[in-house]
């Protein structure tokens, strides 16, 4: 390139401290591309499924879909399953699989209502009731499938029939116990004030652009390599955008009679989620015991021969994925006013595992992020939310949920079969 | 530190007292004798290779000193004390790391991960990342390893020679005092092989007391100090590398016997050779 007879010197390179502002964003982006054609797809068909059934949607049914009243009931109708999803996550990080998870949460659901209206607990206390059932019952299963070694499938297969059993003779002859306490319905029913929905916003906007940030300046501060200034601005941004539209469109008016009873707002369920959320990601990305999980589920043996106990380690998990059931049992509890014995039943268990696996989570296990969750709740319940404004016939919206957990399913193993092949996993 | 890795360094005074001594040491699975009285010393600051055919009970050996499955008797000896290692915590808070032939890395993680997994250096609760990224890069240099391009790989990405530089850092990261390597060059090409038989030599050079498990007789005669030969589950014969030939260590290795040296005793006593046999494990 360069030669004696050269008459400006070669451009040096640049120092670090400038930005080149489009070649940083451009580098990113070929970072990731070339991470995604390696088989790391991340959280990318699940977004992109999201887009594309919301614009699907929309087009056909701009007039229902589209309301900003059906966009907090979305909310609040997945609410539940993500909460599910989230614990499933763990243990499907380890390659195993909960099916007990939908009578987890009916069970600790019965619970919390026969506790406090059949027993007139205080609403704590029967929420703390219901939870150690939860933690009791993933103790047991924990026990049973990192002791015994019986197959997960198996024993959570049994705990789904024997919990229903359970739940059953909890709520007795009544059928239905109906919740009265204000506290617990506000959860799925009551939304936050508009000025606490925009300090929410904000709050949550700053923290991630302050965390990450500060995660660039020490790694920049220690030597080590970091992502650029530019891209971290530029993901603060698209966060922002985001976040600020769904506030923006759930601060609106949905009531159909303004004048008589107002509703808008973030529905409270929102910062429940959003607490768990950071919560979990935190302990899976940051601490040891959840890399712990991440090495038990990518080689057991490797996990056991570095010293780590395994068994607990999986016994943590379950305990982990059957409490987040419970209080997802709590939310469906204070959803429905009630709790019957079909609480938690027929499709809540298969729905919160699809909701995983379409999310990103692998089902080999060793992959998965607690926000796979989250996308993949917000996916079914978009499908389960928009196709009875479209067809009449709920076969169809069994059919689609089927082909996208098919299709899920599928993106999971061929990103697997690439991954072998490009080394990366 | 660039010691020419093809000879072993003549040991200016042979070490007086071995860092780990093995005496009397036996072990059955169910009615199968593995190891029969078996007597194992190690040096600092040598290599000593530890041969046998299949079955002879060398992982099982290994797998006692690290702490995965324990002897049923006999004694260990680390740095003058007797001491007992019943998992493998206890063996890596004794200094003491195991680097195993199927390569106990985890595929989902990245370099960094694998090297602290089960010991992650944490501020607080959380995890210290850029300490541990920094120290995993010096660990790395210090053993002249360059053929990582970045420690945030995931292992998954790596080649056999890439994985086993990962392993055998690991064992090194924590200040440790004896390396064992199970067939670290078992799947390896020729230039990989070659690297890795230098991190041997450079671990030794460096005054760790090595141990090294090889079927392959070139490898033990490149890097090997001392010679251990295990023959149906007993000690055929302890040696300097010297004072014996290629042949002979192929003799011990197959027959169990070579000369003056081996299980049987003095040669033409052809009774102390019998029981041999009935320890075979299957």
């Amino acid at each position: 390139m360069t030669t004696e007879t050269t008459p400006a010197p070669a451009p040096a390179p640049a120092p670090p401290e400038e930005h080149d502002v489009a070649g940083d964003l451009r580098g990113a982006w070929t970072d990731y591309w070339d991470r995604v054609r390696g088989g790391d797809v991340g959280a990318l068909p699940a977004v992109l499924g999201l887009v594309a059934l919301v614009i699907v949607f929309s087009v056909m049914r701009a007039s229902t879909f589209l309301t900003t009243f059906n966009f907090a009931d979305l909310i609040n109708q997945s609410a539940a399953v993500i909460v599910i999803a989230m614990g499933l996550v763990f243990v499907l990080l380890l390659g195993e699989i909960d099916l007990s998870v939908g009578y987890a949460a009916g069970t600790s659901a019965a619970i919390l209502a026969v506790t406090l209206t059949q027993h007139h607990w205080p609403w704590p206390l029967a929420l703390v009731a219901s939870l150690i059932v939860g933690a009791a019952i993933g103790i047991v299963i924990g026990l049973l499938v990192a002791r015994l070694r019986i197959p997960s499938f198996v024993v959570t297969l049994a705990f789904f029939l024997g919990l229903q059993g359970v739940q059953l003779l909890i709520i007795g002859d009544g059928g239905t116990i109906g919740i009265g306490d204000p506290t617990l319905l506000a959860i799925m029913n009551d939304n936050l004030s508009v000025v606490l929905g925009w300090t929410l916003f904000l709050v949550v906007v700053a923290a991630y652009g302050a965390l990450t940030f500060r995660r660039i300046a020490t790694r920049r501060k220690a030597g080590l390599p970091a992502e650029p200034v530019t891209v971290w601005a530029a993901k603060l941004i698209a966060l922002a955008v985001v976040l600020g539209i769904t506030t923006f469109m759930l601060n609106q008016e949905r009531s159909r009679h303004p004048n008589i009873s107002s509703i808008k707002g973030i529905p409270v369920v929102v910062p429940v989620i959003l607490v768990l959320l950071v919560g979990l990601t935190f302990l899976l990305g940051r601490t040891a015991l959840g890399r712990h999980i991440y090495a038990v589920g990518g080689n057991a043996e490797a996990a056991r021969r570095a010293g780590i106990d395994v068994a607990g380690v999986r016994i943590f998990c379950f305990i982990l994925c059957s409490t987040l059931a419970a209080v997802a049992g709590v939310l469906i509890a204070s959803r429905d006013n009630s709790v019957s014995p079909s609480t938690g039943g027929s499709l809540t268990t298969l729905s919160a595992v699809a909701a995983a696996v379409i999310g990103g989570t692998s089902l080999f296990g060793g992959r998965g992020l607690v926000r796979d969750a989250v996308l993949g709740g917000l996916v079914l319940a978009v499908i389960n939310n928009a196709l009875p404004l479209i067809t009449s016939q709920s076969g169809i919206t069994f059919i689609v949920t089927a082909l996208v957990l098919l299709f899920a399913a599928s993106v999971d193993a061929i990103s697997r079969r690439r991954a072998a092949s490009s080394g990366r996993v | 530190m660039f010691a020419e890795p093809v000879a072993p360094a003549p040991s200016a005074a042979p070490p007086t007292t071995a860092l780990l001594s093995l005496r009397g040491v036996n072990k059955s699975f169910g009615a199968v004798h593995v190891l029969h009285d078996v007597d194992l010393d190690v040096y600092p600051g040598e290599v000593t290779a530890l041969v046998g055919d299949n079955g002879a009970g060398k992982s099982t050996l290994i797998k006692g000193v690290a702490g995965i499955s324990a002897f049923d008797s006999g004694e260990i000896i680390y740095e003058g004390q007797p001491v007992t290692v019943h998992d493998p915590k206890q063996a890596s808070g004794l200094g003491i790391e195991v680097v195993y032939q199927d390569l106990a890395l985890c595929d989902n993680l990245d370099v960094v991960h694998n090297m602290y997994l089960g010991r992650e250096q944490k501020k607080g609760v959380v995890l210290d990342e850029g300490a541990m990224e920094l120290r995993a890069r010096e660990t790395l240099a210090g053993l002249s390893v360059r053929t990582l391009t970045s420690v945030r790989q995931l292992v998954a990405s790596l080649s056999g020679g890439q994985r086993q530089t990962v392993a055998i850092a690991r064992a090194v990261l924590w200040n440790s005092k004896l390396v064992i390597l199970d067939e670290p060059t078992a799947a390896l090409g020729v230039a990989q092989t070659e690297q890795v038989l230098n991190l041997v030599r450079r671990l030794a050079d460096s005054g760790l007391g090595v141990v090294l498990i090889s079927h392959n007789m070139n490898d033990v005669f490149q890097v090997a100090d001392r010679i251990a030969c295990l023959y149906l589950g007993r000690m055929a014969a302890q040696v300097r590398r010297d004072e014996v030939t290629h042949s002979q260590v192929v003799e011990l290795i197959t027959a169990g016997r070579s000369g003056s040296r081996g299980v049987g005793g003095a040669p033409g006593d052809t009774d102390s050779m019998t029981p041999i046999a009935q320890g075979e494990p299957a």
